[in-house]
């Protein structure tokens, strides 16, 4: 059970620290001017061209095997409830790290979001 | 852009786990990863799975560069809301009030983020974008 909780733990670093990245290099990207195709290419190829974007992928891509992995330990019933706390870990994530303006209505809406989430999946979705 | 995003997304589940179970399961051998490859780059189902997912990306990415981290990440949750309004639409499937009780948290929780100021750090100027390139 250890390794289970700690694997959990991994799971909700990487993923957050994944999503933290690539929100760090699409602010730094900027905007596209539109949304038309040839303007969303090159809002890509700026993207691509950040070294956030590159740190971001690993780590979410390292999140989703260590989902995989924990499907594989513990029944779904526990292990999507448990990864709907990486809604609140993200939060923190963007308060302290991206230092968003993260109010009480938007911490009440993420908390409503998690419990949602975990009861939702307590009668396990089979796709996602 | 947000919506796209959850439909994108749900649609790329959907087509690939379509197209997944029409290989069937695969087996963790050599030559059983092989020919699950061939049947999987094979795939019209799964490649269009594969454009929905890239979809996807390109939305999340690009709402990502104008709204907060903290915005965006609960409105992914509105696709479990999306997905049991579907099963009940189309497949007719029968939902427990507990699930019902979970949709109404995401999007009450949804619907709270979504009133607050969706961008609240700064904005990069495409001058100072010029002066660190």
């Amino acid at each position: 059970m250890i390794g289970t909780f700690l694997l959990l733990g991994l799971f909700l670093c990487s993923s957050t620290g994944g999503e933290i990245a690539m929100t760090y290099g699409m602010k730094a990207t900027g905007e596209p001017e539109r949304l038309r195709p040839k303007e969303l290419l090159k809002f890509l190829g700026r993207a691509v061209c950040n070294g956030w974007f590159w740190v971001g992928i690993p780590l979410m891509a390292f999140s989703f095997y260590a989902l995989l992995i924990l499907l594989s330990w513990q029944p779904i019933s526990f292990v999507i409830p448990a990864s709907a706390l990486s809604n609140v870990v993200g939060t923190l994530g963007a308060k302290y790290i991206l230092k968003e303006d993260v109010n009480a209505a938007r911490w009440v809406g993420v908390v409503l979001v998690c419990v949602g989430v975990a009861l939702v999946s307590l009668d396990s979705i089979p796709l996602r | 852009m947000v919506l796209a995003m959850v439909v994108c997304a749900n649609a790329g589940d959907l087509l690939l786990k379509r197209g997944m179970s029409t290989i069937g399961a695969v087996e963790f051998t050599g030559s059983g990863l092989a020919h699950a490859f061939r049947l999987t780059v094979t795939n019209p189902t799964i490649w269009l799975g594969i454009l929905f997912l890239l979809g996807f990306m390109i939305c999340y990415m690009t709402v990502l560069s104008w709204a907060d981290y903290s915005y965006v990440m609960p409105a992914g949750a509105f696709g479990y809301a999306v997905l049991t309004f579907l099963a009940v639409i189309f497949l007719h499937e029968s939902v427990s009030p507990r699930r019902w009780v979970g949709v109404i948290l995401i999007c009450i929780g949804v619907l709270l983020v979504g009133q607050t100021k969706p961008r609240t750090t700064e904005v990069v100027e495409p001058q100072a974008e010029k002066v660190t390139a």
